[in-house]
């Protein structure tokens, strides 16, 4: 196998070949920082389009209270119960839904949910997989084999399937919440950390610097937390954007299915779409359509960065350099052998 | 003395960095002549498997390319690409150096004969087809009997000798090897080498044998030309040239060769210039034991020197063209600090 | 040197080989899911409806009374005999769901997958060719949201626009309920009943059935297939041996299909295959907006229904279809590449 070393449902392959390890950057990002400052072309507009739109919806979350007209299961203002499944209109701009909650502020708090769960669940997951790849792919052995099996065994299942029986089996336990469903989620992506990361201190344990590191006598621990660690953690944003960008379509794949968050606790777009069925046959479009649009908008954002980045960190993809050439004027030289001119371009005229 | 089958004149090939246009050839003038090994040397990245490609049309997408290159009374320099296609194959072929990654992995070795074969001459018929191949694969010593057999099947060596028998195929005119042994074993390199020179005598085929290496190019080339940083700096007779190099950058080539007699190695100093910004006048002014005032200052002019070879150097003249004083030694703390960069 | 064709058996036999460890993993995965759950599985399903007596009598015959060992041991025995068990809810036994549901959702799946790849090659294809051009710019915009769309949400759409407004469509379902009652069923796949019976009307119908759900997930998949064709293709047409092959005059069309294109086939495939659980994840959420008969629909009846029984042994049927999938690509991925094979 040449290309495409790892294939989550959001990303292309990336990461083919690791970034170069021989330097170390100022702090752990600061190549990706300088990288990123060097963005040219199609890369450079993916990814400020993509960061600008993320950056929209995460105000919207830290702000939702603020911004939202209404509550997000408030379905009455001044004792008067709101319309149900009203249309668009002057006071409810994107309508109200079955249950006569106001769609703009479902919409706008379902950022709030789905922005906790996600930071959740990628936190989670980077705690969770990126030390198991370290350790798995530096020790190797029967560890790394059993990991390597249950990891792929997970990454193969149908990643929803996963999502959906954790959150039935954690309803009885944990409740049907953010924590729920960030759990739910967790487990799907830390294989994905795992192997990543698995493979690049795989390749990374062969440099030179971390062999001398080892022929000098550091421990482990050292090797791991200060050689490795900083060199794989290069590769961790590109998969965390992508990542997160799914586990908005996951979250909301959870709730459209009915074991996602349920309303009481949160609003959430899935679910919302769900509850939009039925009124889509009776053609009540706005119930469904925005937060519908909401989360093609967060996640084409999420992963216009995502893109982005592995665009500008994958030297593969990164354009090439073929700038077009103008060639300089020359002078008319005449050029027969063997009693060539002499080559006049630039200083040949001091002489003259 | 026989027409020259392929003729250059003035070649620039020029293309696009981060940094600005590389000068890979800046001014190349050579001619080839039927039946004729031209060997072309120099140190890696000077620009020959540019020269070489370029003459094929077989360039990254934004270089340009200007002068002329002549093929057979045919200008080859901004053709279409279309037609350009049909020349190459047919007419020119081109030998690579990692003949290991040259073959599609997916097909076999009958296929790329086929694919080749049809692209220039759809009328063949399948028998046609497979015993043209087969006899130019048996003329490399490739046995029939793998005719349909993978590329992984087969040595580094094998490999090389199927792209060989894959470039001449279509009996082209004119070929262009780059480096084709330098991937391989020392005997496999002397059987490539050998193929090589039974080459003229079996197809009357003209080469440009693009190396690094002497050694190859004083077995095998009747003529060799000398390229630094993008512009031929002496041609000749090859064993003209290696007895009574004229170039100073030639005479320091020769001299880091390593035969069985030498006893210290000899390199010269500095590195090979960057071709976004190559040195002014004389790029080898600055690694140049016998640089002069001029050489900095003025490009050099090319002129035939008293045995006979073409050269660029002022130390050769024109008199007439060095500025007055020009002769004076070039200050030497500037190669110091080219040797220390 | 041996033939291609015994290498190929040989291979194949290596490959069989390697499979048993990947379903043994599977499998108590699926199980220690099932199991480390709290609660009493026999309860959530049925309790209420039954008396302790009779709930503790289905607790014993469906095993939960013995230790988790020889649970384990059971599920396995069960599994390589070809028994998925029996829904605790409805008495059906899983390997009936996974012929009636199970080919209602091949339908959609391979009718799905062909629409992606007959989109989603010649964009990438073009794409790839054009790098960095605006077809490139929108091919792969074209590729992020179709992603980023759910395929619930392309669904609610498309039903809106097809069906309530334009009314050229079905809403939901398979076959409308006249088709349903008169077309015998063979295969339990909807057009291929159609076609065996010589119904055209059945045939037209089930078509209709099926054009929403298959382009809602063929859309998603698509995504997939431009992004990965055009990756791999930037990098093949990079090869060693597409300079070459350009060197030998072979028309630039033939450069890019026969070498490029080919050889990116084999990394393309190997993750398609992986993409296997994207497909999967979609049919389930495609088969809830379509209200199509397939198994994740049947799946989401029986979460609803807190039946462990049924879910496990749907599980068990996705952990054996993703490990079906990847033995598939595999085998493809040697048909492609002879190396593989050696």
């Amino acid at each position: 196998m040449t290309a495409a070393s790892i294939a989550e449902p959001g990303g292309e392959s990336i990461l083919d070949t690791p970034p170069p390890t021989n330097s170390r950057p100022r702090g752990p990002f600061g190549r990706l920082w300088q990288q990123v400052k060097q963005a040219q072309g199609f890369s450079k507009w993916l990814l400020w389009v993509g960061a600008a739109i993320t950056a929209v919806f995460i105000v919207l979350a830290v702000f939702a209270p603020l911004i939202a007209p209404y509550g997000f299961d408030q379905y009455m203002s001044h004792g008067v119960r709101f319309a149900k499944q009203g249309s668009p209109n002057g006071t409810h701009w994107f309508g109200t839904n079955v249950r006569s909650v106001d769609v703009l502020s479902v919409v706008i708090y379902g950022s709030r949910t789905a922005i906790e769960v996600v930071v959740l669940a990628v936190v989670f997951s980077l705690f969770i997989g990126v030390p198991l790849g370290l350790i798995s792919g530096y020790y190797g052995g029967w560890l790394d084999r059993i990991l390597v099996l249950i990891m792929d065994a997970l990454f193969a299942f149908p990643y929803l399937l996963l999502a959906i029986i954790i959150a039935f089996l954690l309803q009885n336990s944990v409740g049907s919440g953010v924590l729920t469903a960030a759990i739910a989620i967790t487990v799907i992506y830390v294989p994905q950390y795992f192997r990543v990361v698995r493979g690049q201190v795989l390749s990374a344990r062969e440099e030179p610097y971390v062999e001398a590191a080892r022929a000098l006598g550091a421990r482990p621990r050292t090797i791991m937390g200060r050689y490795l660690f900083f060199n794989v953690i290069q590769s961790v944003p590109v998969i965390a954007t992508l990542n997160a960008a799914d586990a908005i379509l996951t979250l909301a794949g959870l709730g459209f299915l009915g074991f996602g968050i349920q309303p009481t606790q949160a609003a959430e777009w899935g679910y919302e779409l769900q509850r939009g069925v039925a009124d889509m046959g009776a053609g009540l479009w706005w119930t469904s359509v925005f937060p519908g649009l909401a989360i093609v908008s967060l996640v084409t954002g999420l992963t216009l960065v995502g893109e982005g980045l592995n665009d500008v960190l994958n030297p593969v993809l990164r354009k090439r350099s073929g700038r077009r050439v103008v060639l300089p004027r020359r002078d008319a030289a005449a050029t027969t052998l063997p009693t060539r001119q002499g080559d006049n371009r630039g200083r040949g005229e001091e002489l003259a | 003395m026989a027409a020259p089958v392929i003729s250059v004149r003035d070649l620039r090939v020029w293309y696009g960095t981060e940094r600005g246009p590389v000068r890979a050839v800046d001014g190349v003038s050579f001619d080839v002549r039927a039946g004729e090994t031209l060997g072309l040397v120099g140190e890696s990245g000077c620009g020959k498997s540019t020269l070489g490609r370029g003459i094929l049309g077989l360039l990254p997408t934004g270089s340009a390319v200007d002068g002329s290159v002549r093929f057979r009374d045919r200008e080859l320099v901004g053709v279409k690409q279309s037609d350009m296609r049909e020349t190459r194959g047919a007419e020119l072929g081109l030998i690579f150096q990692e003949p290991m990654t040259r073959l599609d992995p997916l097909m076999r070795i009958s296929e790329h004969f086929a694919e080749t074969l049809r692209a220039h001459e759809p009328e063949l018929s399948s028998a046609e087809i497979d015993a043209r191949s087969i006899d130019t694969l048996r003329r490399m010593g490739i046995p029939p009997t793998r005719f349909r057999h993978y590329p992984h099947e087969f040595s580094g060596g094998m490999r090389q000798r199927i792209m060989i028998a894959l470039a001449l195929v279509l009996n082209p005119a004119f070929v262009v090897a780059d480096e084709p042994t330098t991937a391989l074993d020392v005997l496999v390199e002397a059987q490539i080498l050998s193929i090589l020179a039974d080459l003229k005598r079996n197809f009357d085929t003209s080469l440009l044998l693009i190396t690094h290496n002497l050694g190859i190019v004083a077995e095998a080339c009747e003529r060799v030309a000398v390229m630094y940083a993008g512009r031929i700096v002496e041609e000749g007779d090859a064993r003209q040239v290696f007895s009574d190099p004229s170039h100073p950058y030639t005479r320091e080539l020769l001299r880091s060769t390593i035969s069985l007699s030498t006893t210290a190695l000899h390199y010269i100093p500095g590195s090979p210039p960057d071709l976004v910004d190559p040195p002014s006048g004389c790029h080898f002014h600055p690694r140049c034991p016998s640089a002069m005032q001029v050489c900095s200052r003025l490009d050099p002019v090319e002129v035939r020197a008293a045995s006979g070879q073409r050269v660029s150097c002022w130390l050769h003249g024109p008199d007439e063209l060095i500025p007055p004083g020009g002769t004076a030694p070039l200050q030497r703390q500037e190669l110091a600090s080219a040797d220390e960069a | 040197m041996a033939s291609s064709g015994g290498s190929l058996r040989r291979y194949a036999l290596t490959r069989l080989a390697l499979v048993i460890p990947m379903v043994l993993i599977l499998l108590t995965v699926v199980f220690l899911l099932m199991r480390v759950a709290p609660g009493d599985p026999i309860q959530a399903a049925l309790g209420g409806k039954l008396s302790p007596a009779q709930l503790e009598e289905k607790r014993r015959a469906a095993g939960f009374t013995k230790p988790l060992i020889v649970q384990y041991v059971d599920y396995l025995k069960q599994v390589f005999s070809l028994n998925l068990g029996t829904a605790i809810t409805d008495n059906q036994p899983i390997t009936t769901v996974l012929k009636v549901n199970g080919a209602a959702t091949l339908e959609l799946s391979v009718a799905a997958s062909i629409i992606a790849l007959v989109i989603g090659v010649p964009i990438g294809l073009r794409a790839g060719r054009l790098r960095d051009s605006a077809f490139d710019a929108g091919g792969r915009l074209f590729g992020i949201i179709t992603y980023a769309a759910p395929v619930f949400f392309v669904g609610l759409l498309f039903q809106l626009v097809f069906s309530k407004w334009l009314n050229w469509l079905p809403n939901s379902g398979m076959l409308s309920p006249i088709d349903q009652a008169e077309l015998p069923t063979h295969t339990h796949l909807s057009v291929v009943d159609a076609i065996w019976d010589h119904n055209m009307s059945a045939f037209i119908d089930s078509l209709k059935h099926l054009a929403m759900p298959s382009f809602t997930l063929g859309l998603l998949l698509c995504g997939v297939v431009i992004r990965l064709i055009r990756t791999n293709l930037i990098q093949t047409l990079k090869g060693d041996y597409v300079e070459a092959a350009r060197a030998r005059g072979v028309p630039e069309h033939k450069v890019v299909m026969r070498h490029a294109f080919r050889n990116a086939l084999v990394p393309v495939v190997t993750v398609m295959g992986l993409q296997a659980a994207l497909l999967l994840s979609g049919a389930v959420l495609t088969e809830e907006t379509f209200n199509w008969p397939g198994i994740g629909n049947q799946l989401v009846t029986y979460l609803n229904n807190r039946d462990y029984t049924a879910v496990q042994g749907i599980i068990t049927i996705f952990a054996l279809a993703v490990v079906f999938i990847s033995l598939l690509i595999d085998f493809v991925n040697a048909a492609i590449d002879p190396r593989v094979r050696y």
